[in-house]
């Protein structure tokens, strides 16, 4: 298989010499692909834009030895356009990116879910109508959900009890008072109905949540994540909760 | 492998960008033989720009003194400031000569996969410098791609409440390129920035 075209999202890109570039790409078969882009630095690129990060491309590859080269690219949805004139979105986006690739560890292994995932979610988060860290937190629950670490939201994770005290990331969700370990946190009652609106795509339930469910659920999720990851998730500090709650109800 | 010395030669000059394990030994040979006067020059001048060189304090630009030519240049438009990524960039726009303006050096793009925000930059400097009220127009040059469009985003929040004029230089086709090879992206953008041919 010395050519394969294979349409994908492109996650991030790295420098490479003079005028290249190393990209990263969740594709909807093969999985993810780093290919080197030559000469996509250069203003009269072939490429041009077209294999800058968040855009859906239909692309060839050519398999290399170490790395399969990009020889030809056309656009299916440039998401990196409409995103990068809204900050928040922007930084949102950029940690869905780092989260989509951070979940899918080996190359070229397929991950049709995750990649069907990352599509929707850019999609949702370009369309406008929900806050962007919402978007972003159904993102990671439902990453979370796919590669198997799913938390345990209305029983508990450890005995299945149905009355939950408490959130331990440890224990991979709510517990109840037996099970509960040291240092879990007592999060309210609706950031976790948020969390299983946002787990289930409940929009509705999602939107009408109150500001500070929100942070709450935020908090939660992202140290759940990173917990899970093993691994910090750069792009989530420098994330915007954008605009205020109460204009997207 | 070679004697300490030139291997440490060998060694030192692969850790530049671009010079590989035999373009390390080819420049290491080529020092060997070469007139001991111009090895001297150029260990000179190796240590000259360590020692000499450092970043403009108005506007972050490599120099030679506490500030740089451009910043010092009584000739210079005080009221425009050119935001660019790295002094690579100053260096492009002045070849071109249609600017009069100072700059404004932020030392990179925000990109928050590589974890780089905002205060990884020197946006507090260009607020500083913005806050005297003198800059009317400020023109974002940051590169066409994501982190630079971004930053540029990012920026033009900023500055919005301060009332001033704020631009960001046009994108689309290149000049001597073909139509039918331009993506999406770049022929959109050339349409929105079309126009009017006054002939």
């Amino acid at each position: 298989m010395s050519l394969y075209r294979d349409e994908g999202v492109v996650l991030r890109t790295h420098k490479l010499g003079e005028a290249d570039r190393i990209i990263t790409i969740l594709t909807r078969r093969t999985g993810k692909v780093r290919a080197v882009a030559k000469g996509v630095r250069k203003t009269k690129s072939r490429f041009g834009a077209r294999l800058e990060p968040f855009t859906h491309v239909d692309v060839q590859f050519h398999t290399g030895r170490s790395l399969d080269m990009v020889t030809q690219c056309e656009t299916i949805r440039p998401y990196g356009e409409p995103l990068v004139s809204d900050y928040p979105r922007y930084t949102a986006g950029t940690a869905m990116l780092e989260t989509a690739d951070r979940l899918t560890l080996g190359e070229k292994e397929p991950a049709l879910r995750q990649f069907l995932l990352l599509v929707g979610g850019l999609r949702t988060l370009v369309d406008g109508s929900h806050e962007p860290r919402l978007v972003l937190d159904a993102f990671f629950l439902r990453s979370l959900a796919v590669a198997g670490y799913a938390p345990a939201l209305s029983e508990c994770a450890r005995c299945g009890a149905e009355a939950v005290r408490a959130f331990a990331i440890v224990a991979g969700g709510v517990v109840c008072g037996n099970c509960r370990p040291s240092g879990a946190a007592v999060p309210a009652a609706e950031t976790i109905a948020l969390m299983i609106a946002l787990l289930r795509g409940d929009w509705e339930a999602a939107d009408a949540s109150e500001a500070r469910n929100r942070v709450e659920c935020s908090g939660l999720v992202a140290a759940y994540l990173q917990w899970h990851l093993e691994h910090g998730i750069r792009s989530l500090k420098h994330v915007e909760r954008g605009v205020a709650p109460s204009e997207f109800r | 492998m070679y004697e300490g010395v030139v291997q440490n030669l060998i060694d030192e000059l692969g850790l530049l960008p671009g010079v590989g394990p035999k373009s390390a030994q080819r420049i290491a040979f080529h020092l060997l033989s070469a007139d001991p006067a111009d090895v001297k020059r150029l260990a000179h001048a190796l240590l000259e720009v360590k020692e000499k060189v450092r970043f403009c304090r108005v506007c972050g630009n490599v120099a030679a003194e506490e500030e740089c030519r451009i910043c010092r240049d009584q000739r210079r438009d005080p009221h425009v400031i050119c935001v660019v990524e790295e002094s690579k960039d100053v260096v492009a726009i002045e070849k071109t000569r249609e600017f009069r303006g100072r700059y404004h050096v932020l030392g990179g793009a925000i990109s928050p996969i590589d974890g780089v925000g905002p205060d990884d930059l020197r946006v507090r400097e260009l607020m500083a410098r913005l806050a005297d009220g003198e800059v009317t127009e400020l023109i974002l040059a940051t590169d066409p791609n994501l982190e630079g469009e971004a930053t540029a985003t990012y920026l033009a929040r900023l500055v919005k409440p301060m009332g001033l004029k704020v631009t960001r230089l046009a994108s689309g086709l290149p000049v001597g390129g073909d139509l039918e090879y331009a993506d999406e992206v770049t022929l959109g953008r050339a349409f929105e920035g079309r126009r009017l041919l006054d002939v």
